[in-house]
C-alpha cells in the first residue's frame, strides 16, 4: 500500500464543450459535439462527420504567446495546453517562478500521433527540396512528447515530464501511471492527461477500415450510438482532457479542494492471443483487468455503483458489457449504472480516456450519473446482462460513491481505474 | 525601398521573437541578436525565414554564419536586394 492519491484539478477541451463549465453542462443536458465536416465531404470520406472542439482564436492567445502561435499547426498541442493549463489553475496551482522549476510536480501527458498537419506541411517542403524552410518548431510540434514539453515549459515542472502512448487506452493508463508515481513517493503532483489531433489525416485510416458510421452524414448528432441495437461504428473525435493528481498530504497541506480519490486500478494486454488481435479485445484479458483493478483498489465488486465504459458504438459494445458483468459477477438490477460519453463526444481516440475520466470524476462531484444518448433501442444482448433501468437515458440524481472507468485500445491493451467520491 | 524602411521592416520581424523582458525600444543597429537581445539560436532560424519572405530574397548558409547583429542583417539584406 502506498500513499493516498487524490484529484485536485480538472481541465478539458472537448468536442461538446471547451472548459470545465461548458463540458459539465453539455454532459448533464446531452449536448452533442458531433458535427458535419465539409472537409471530409470534399475528400470523399465515407464518414463525413466528426467531433472536434471548437476553439476560438482569441482563446488560443489566452494560452499561447504570439511567438508560440506563429506556425503552430498541431491541434493536439492546442487542445492539450488548454486542458492542461486549466487543470493546473483549477487545482489552485501556480506556474513555477522564472528561475527555479517545481521539483515535486511532473507531467505525464499522452497522445497517439501529434502535429500531423505540421508533419504534412514538412513532408511537402522536404519533397520540394525546401528542407531549410522547415523552421525551428517542426520537431517540437511533431515529436510525440511535444505536448508534455509545451506544458512542461509553461508550468515549469521539474519532476518527470513525459508522454505515454497506448492507443485509445492512453488517457486512462496515464491516470494510473501518475497515481503509481505519487503513491510510491516519487512525486507530489502530476498533471496527467492526453490529447488527440483533429483532421482527415488522423481519421482517414479509420474510415479506410470501414469502422466509422456512413449513414449519418445528414444527421450527425444521432450517429454515435453506444449500446444501441443500431450502433453503426464510432464517430471519430479529438480534443484533450487533463487531471491534476496529488498526494493526499500535499492536497491537505495546501487546503486544496478534492474532487475524488484514485483508489487504484490495473492495466494489461490480451497479448493478441485467443480471440484477441491487433484490433479486437481478448475478453479474458478485459475481465482480468477489471478484476485486478477492483482488487488493487481494495473494494468489493458490489461497491461499484457506476461504470463509465469504453463503449465506442461498434458491434463490440455487447461483448464489453458481458465482460463487465462476468468480471464483477453482477447482472440485471444488480449491475451498476453504466454510461458512455461517446454518444456526445464521439471517440476522441488517444484523448478519449482522459476526457472521459474528467467526465467520470465530474459525476462524483455533481452527485449525478450523466445520461446516455442514442440508445433508446438498447442492444438486446446487452439486456441479457443489464436491466434497462441501469442504462439511464438522461442524467439522474443518483450520487455514485465509487465509479469504475475503463478504456481499451488497438494492440489489445486495457486499462481500468477506480475513483471514489470524497464528499464526506 | 530605402534603408530606413528596410530597418523598420526588420524591427517588426524581430519584435515577435524578443523575450518578455526585452522591449523593441532597446533594439538598435548594434544589438547582438543572441548576446544582447536574448533571442535563442533556434529562433534566429525563424527570423531568417521571415526576412526571406519579407524581402523576397534567399539567404545562404554563409550569410547565416555572418548574421550576428541587426546591422549584419541589414547589410546582408541590402546586398541581396542589390544583386537581384
Amino acid at each position: 500500500m502506498g500513499r493516498r492519491v487524490v484529484i485536485t484539478g480538472l481541465g478539458v477541451c472537448a468536442p461538446n464543450g471547451v472548459g470545465l463549465h461548458n463540458f459539465t453542462k453539455a454532459l448533464q443536458t446531452g449536448v452533442s459535439g458531433v458535427r458535419f465536416q465539409p472537409q471530409l465531404e470534399t475528400l470523399k470520406f465515407g464518414c463525413q462527420i466528426a467531433a472536434e472542439p471548437l476553439v476560438k482564436d482569441n482563446l488560443r492567445s489566452h494560452y499561447f504567446t504570439p511567438l508560440q502561435l506563429r506556425g503552430l499547426n498541431a491541434s493536439g498541442i492546442v487542445y492539450g495546453v488548454i486542458a492542461g493549463v486549466d487543470a493546473w489553475q483549477d487545482a489552485g496551482l501556480e506556474f513555477a517562478s522564472k528561475e527555479t522549476p517545481d521539483w515535486d510536480s511532473g507531467i505525464l501527458f499522452g497522445t497517439g500521433i501529434l502535429g500531423i498537419d505540421k508533419l504534412r506541411e514538412s513532408i511537402h517542403l522536404v519533397d520540394d527540396k525546401q528542407v531549410r524552410r522547415l523552421g525551428s518548431t517542426t520537431v517540437l510540434q511533431t515529436m510525440a512528447s511535444g505536448i508534455s514539453a509545451y506544458l512542461g515549459g509553461i508550468l515549469g515542472c521539474g519532476n518527470q515530464v513525459t508522454t505515454n502512448s497506448s492507443a485509445c487506452t492512453t488517457g486512462t493508463e496515464g491516470v494510473l501511471m501518475a497515481y503509481e508515481r505519487i503513491a510510491s513517493g516519487k512525486a507530489e503532483r502530476i498533471l496527467t492527461g492526453s490529447c488527440s489531433d483533429s483532421g482527415p489525416y488522423v481519421w482517414g485510416g479509420f474510415d479506410a477500415m470501414r469502422i466509422l458510421p456512413r449513414n449519418y452524414n445528414q444527421d450527425p448528432t444521432k450517429a454515435s450510438r453506444p449500446m444501441s441495437a443500431t450502433a453503426a461504428g464510432f464517430v471519430p473525435g479529438s480534443g484533450a482532457g487533463a487531471l491534476v493528481l496529488e498526494s493526499l498530504e500535499s492536497a491537505k497541506a495546501r487546503n486544496a479542494p478534492v474532487y475524488a480519490e484514485v483508489l487504484g486500478g490495473a492495466v494489461n494486454s490480451g497479448g493478441q492471443r485467443g480471440e484477441g488481435s491487433m484490433t479486437a479485445p481478448n475478453s479474458e484479458a478485459v475481465q482480468r483487468c477489471i478484476r485486478q483493478a477492483v482488487a488493487n483498489a481494495g473494494i468489493k465488486n458490489i461497491a461499484i455503483d457506476s461504470i463509465n465504459g469504453h463503449l465506442t458504438a461498434t458491434a463490440k459494445d455487447p461483448l464489453e458489457i458481458e465482460n463487465w458483468s462476468k468480471a464483477l459477477e453482477l447482472q440485471g438490477e444488480d449491475f451498476p449504472y453504466v454510461n458512455s460519453f461517446k454518444g456526445l463526444v464521439g471517440h476522441c481516440l488517444a484523448a478519449s480516456g482522459s476526457i472521459e475520466c474528467v467526465g467520470t470524476v465530474l459525476q462524483l462531484k455533481k452527485g449525478q450519473v450523466f445520461g446516455n444518448v442514442n440508445c433508446e433501442d438498447i442492444h438486446p444482448q446487452i439486456l441479457n446482462y443489464v436491466a434497462a433501468s441501469k442504462i439511464p437515458q438522461q442524467t439522474i440524481p443518483h450520487a455514485p460513491k465509487i465509479i469504475a472507468k475503463a478504456s481499451f485500445g488497438f494492440g489489445d491493451v486495457n486499462a481500468c481505474v477506480i475513483f471514489k467520491d470524497c464528499n464526506d | 525601398m530605402d534603408k530606413e524602411v528596410r530597418y523598420q521592416k526588420l524591427r517588426e520581424i524581430i519584435k515577435i521573437y524578443l523575450p518578455e523582458d526585452v522591449s523593441i525600444d532597446q533594439v538598435t543597429q548594434d544589438s547582438h541578436f543572441i548576446d544582447e537581445l536574448n533571442i535563442n539560436s533556434a529562433n534566429l532560424v525563424d527570423i531568417v525565414l521571415d526576412v526571406e519572405d519579407a524581402f523576397d530574397i534567399i539567404l545562404e548558409n554563409e550569410d547565416m554564419d555572418k548574421l550576428l547583429t541587426v546591422k549584419d542583417a541589414l547589410q546582408i539584406i541590402d546586398a541581396k536586394i542589390k544583386n537581384k
